[in-house]
């Protein structure tokens, strides 16, 4: 099968630590069906049976095909192998833009593709759309602050997508597998000398593209108290986030920070504990729907983002609110 | 062994920042601009590595608007050897394409073994150029360490992404990036900012680089439209009257939050 649709959306599927296609997926795919039809890659070491099982579910999210990859390199080569195969993709599908998630193994793979291809990139976009004349991608840009809207002049946009920005969906589609053969460039690659997972309590949802997101700051004084902010996300469902001083604290790992040099989050709920509110926490934060926070100081600016304010002490207003919350479901 | 560390200007987050409605440009009159967080971090690492070996040369890169001079020079007085501006009105509104294009051709006249950047800036956000220049360098790329080891011939580090974390090595001459995990920069003293009056300080125009920034032919991003979003407004503010909790449940009960 050599005849790819004319309006073909290339999206690189990512991989989770071990195999299993990557949440953003869903919403590369989603977006791809928007602007044409998606056709998805997928590049993973061989053997390991993980081709089927990603065309399976790459196909369930929307893609007309999946092509795979299958080589060693992804294993011990940072970059460069995903580079190389979405060249090869791209090259055999002539793809009106490439859309890879914004996370750090995607933009480090959508930069040295695009450079490789001299293609424009738009980065970080929360939307995307096609008018005459082609990808149109959106962007939410200082803050929040402003929205644009950026194209190519001409030829493949490629895009990389934040993640948890897309809500649509793409309907399911017949599996349509096709491997790939891989070219290698030959291009000097970073050595992987190990991996490992980083754990995450299961049950809670990942901040990215959470609905609900409680976070705490410095205010929560200690690690150990920082326990009272995951106590309140687990009785509202919520994703746990922090301020950098939290992070810098060492409450909690760096991929919790929200902000302007952390994630950008956009929920229906946002809580802030503890939380002063300067420009670089709510550069992160300010989109959200309705902002509660608590602060025990009348005049920290995150008052003048919060839709509910409550000036007081967070280790007597939160185990008060949790307890009301439990109050409630029984 | 040369480092060359890339510093960018950016208008400082602590401040208001405005985009120009009519260009999309950064409006640079409506806030202070600084030498970007990151950017010092990376220098930073330079500087330790440059104390802690023999002949190691610390070079400051940046594209620039003219007045930003006065900036790079605060990483000139912090310890940098020398500095190199690429100051050109024809480059102000370069997409991510021509700005690597052009940094890429000016690190290859300086020549180098290890470039640090900072692994994501704080106005464009792009997160992307480390990976562009290495491409354009053709060296590995290592980015996002929040740890670093420089050695004779390698580099390694810690790479942290959301669910797994690396150890990886790259030979030099790479192409690195630092998150905001590496310590703060150092400031500048009295000392170093009387000595970098006289350290080298080139300015360099694209034509110097042989880069034609209005070259059609090389496709480009080109932003089609802006709007500002009207600032978000305070809401409901109480003092906690020992009922502060229940309010919340309250209200979160009311909007279906809860
Ligand atoms: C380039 C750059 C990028 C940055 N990026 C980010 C970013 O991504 N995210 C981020 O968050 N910050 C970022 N910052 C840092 C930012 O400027 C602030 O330093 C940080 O957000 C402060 O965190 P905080 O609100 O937890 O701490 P603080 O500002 O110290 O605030 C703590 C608050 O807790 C309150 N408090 C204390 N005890 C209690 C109590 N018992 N009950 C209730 N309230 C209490 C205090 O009144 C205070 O308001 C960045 C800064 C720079 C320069
Ligand atoms: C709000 C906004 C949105 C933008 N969106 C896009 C877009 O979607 N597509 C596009 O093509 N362009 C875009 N641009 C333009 C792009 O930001 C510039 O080309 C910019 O100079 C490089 O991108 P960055 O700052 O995002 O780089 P990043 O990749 O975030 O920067 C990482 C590091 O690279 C180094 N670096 C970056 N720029 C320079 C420089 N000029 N001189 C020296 N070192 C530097 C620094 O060490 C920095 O820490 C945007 C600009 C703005 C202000």
């Amino acid at each position: 099968m050599t005849d790819y649709p004319a309006d073909a959306i290339l999206v690189l599927l990512e991989t989770s630590p071990t195999g299993e296609l990557a949440k953003s997926a869903t919403g590369l795919l989603g977006a791809a069906a928007l602007i044409g039809t998606p056709v998805a890659l997928a590049v993973t070491a061989p053997g390991r049976g993980d081709a089927q099982a990603l065309a399976e579910q790459a196909a369930a999210a929307g893609a007309e095909r999946t092509l795979v990859v299958e080589t060693d390199a992804v294993q011990t080569q940072l970059t460069v192998p995903q580079v190389d195969a979405l060249a090869a993709a791209a090259g055999a599908v002539a793809p009106d833009a490439v859309l890879i998630s914004n996370s750090i193994e995607g933009r480090d793979i959508a930069g040295r593709f695009a450079a490789r291809t001299s293609a424009p990139i738009a980065v970080d976009a929360i939307g995307v759309s096609r008018d005459d004349e082609g990808v149109v991608a959106r962007h939410s840009v200082y803050g929040g602050a402003y929205n644009l809207e950026s194209a190519a002049t001409f030829g493949p946009l490629v895009v990389t997508v934040r993640q948890g920005a897309i809500e649509s969906r793409a309907e399911a589609r017949p599996i349509a597998l096709e491997t790939l053969e891989l070219q290698a460039s030959g291009a000097e690659a970073t050595t992987i000398e190990s991996v490992e997972a980083i754990e995450e309590a299961s049950s809670r949802p990942e901040l990215r593209g959470a609905t609900r997101v409680v976070s705490g700051g410095r205010g929560l004084g200690s690690a150990e108290k920082f326990a009272l902010v995951e106590e309140l996300a687990d009785a509202l469902g919520a994703a746990v986030g922090a301020s950098r001083a939290a992070v810098d604290a060492g409450y909690i790992p760096a991929n919790h920070q929200v902000g302007q040099t952390g994630v950008s989050v956009s929920p229906q709920l946002y809580i802030a504990l503890g939380i002063s509110g300067a420009i670089q926490h709510k550069a992160g934060m300010q989109t959200a729907k309705n902002i509660v926070a608590v602060n025990k100081d009348p005049d920290a600016p995150i008052f003048e983002v919060a839709d509910f304010g409550v000036v007081g002490d967070v280790f007597t207003v939160v185990p008060q609110l949790i307890s009301a919350l439990a109050e409630r479901k029984r | 062994m040369k480092i060359i560390v890339l510093v960018k200007e950016v208008p400082d987050t602590y401040g208001e920042r405005k985009l120009d409605l009519e260009t999309g440009l950064a409006d640079r009159a409506a806030s202070e601009s600084v030498l970007d967080e990151i950017s010092e971090r990376a220098l930073e690492v330079a500087l330790a590595h440059a104390g802690s070996a023999d002949g190691v040369e610390v070079v400051l890169l940046s594209m620039a608007p003219e007045s930003a001079a006065a900036t790079i020079r605060k990483g000139l007085a912090m310890g940098a050897a020398s500095a190199v501006h690429i100051a050109d009105p024809a480059l102000a509104g370069a997409d991510l394409g021509l700005t690597a294009r052009t940094l890429a051709a000016a690190i290859r006249r300086t020549g180098f073994d290890l470039v640090i950047t900072g692994n994501l800036s704080t106005d464009g956000s792009g997160g992307v150029l480390a990976a562009m220049l290495a491409e354009l360098l053709e060296v590995p790329n290592a980015t996002a360490l929040s740890s670093v080891e420089i050695t004779a011939d390698s580099v390694s580090g810690t790479r942290s992404t959301d669910d797994r974390a690396m150890r990886v090595s790259a030979p030099l001459p790479a192409v690195i990036s630092i998150t905001e995990a590496l310590p703060d920069a150092r400031l500048p003293n009295f000392k170093g900012i009387m000595a970098a009056k006289k350290k080298p300080f080139e300015t360099l125009t694209a034509a110097d680089l042989g880069i034609e920034p209005q070259d059609l032919s090389v496709a480009s991003s080109i932003m089609t439209a802006i709007a500002e979003k009207p600032p978000r407004t305070a809401g409901v503010k109480i003092t906690d009257e020992g009922d502060g909790g229940t309010k919340i449940a309250e209200f979160l009960i009311e909007n279906r939050l809860a």
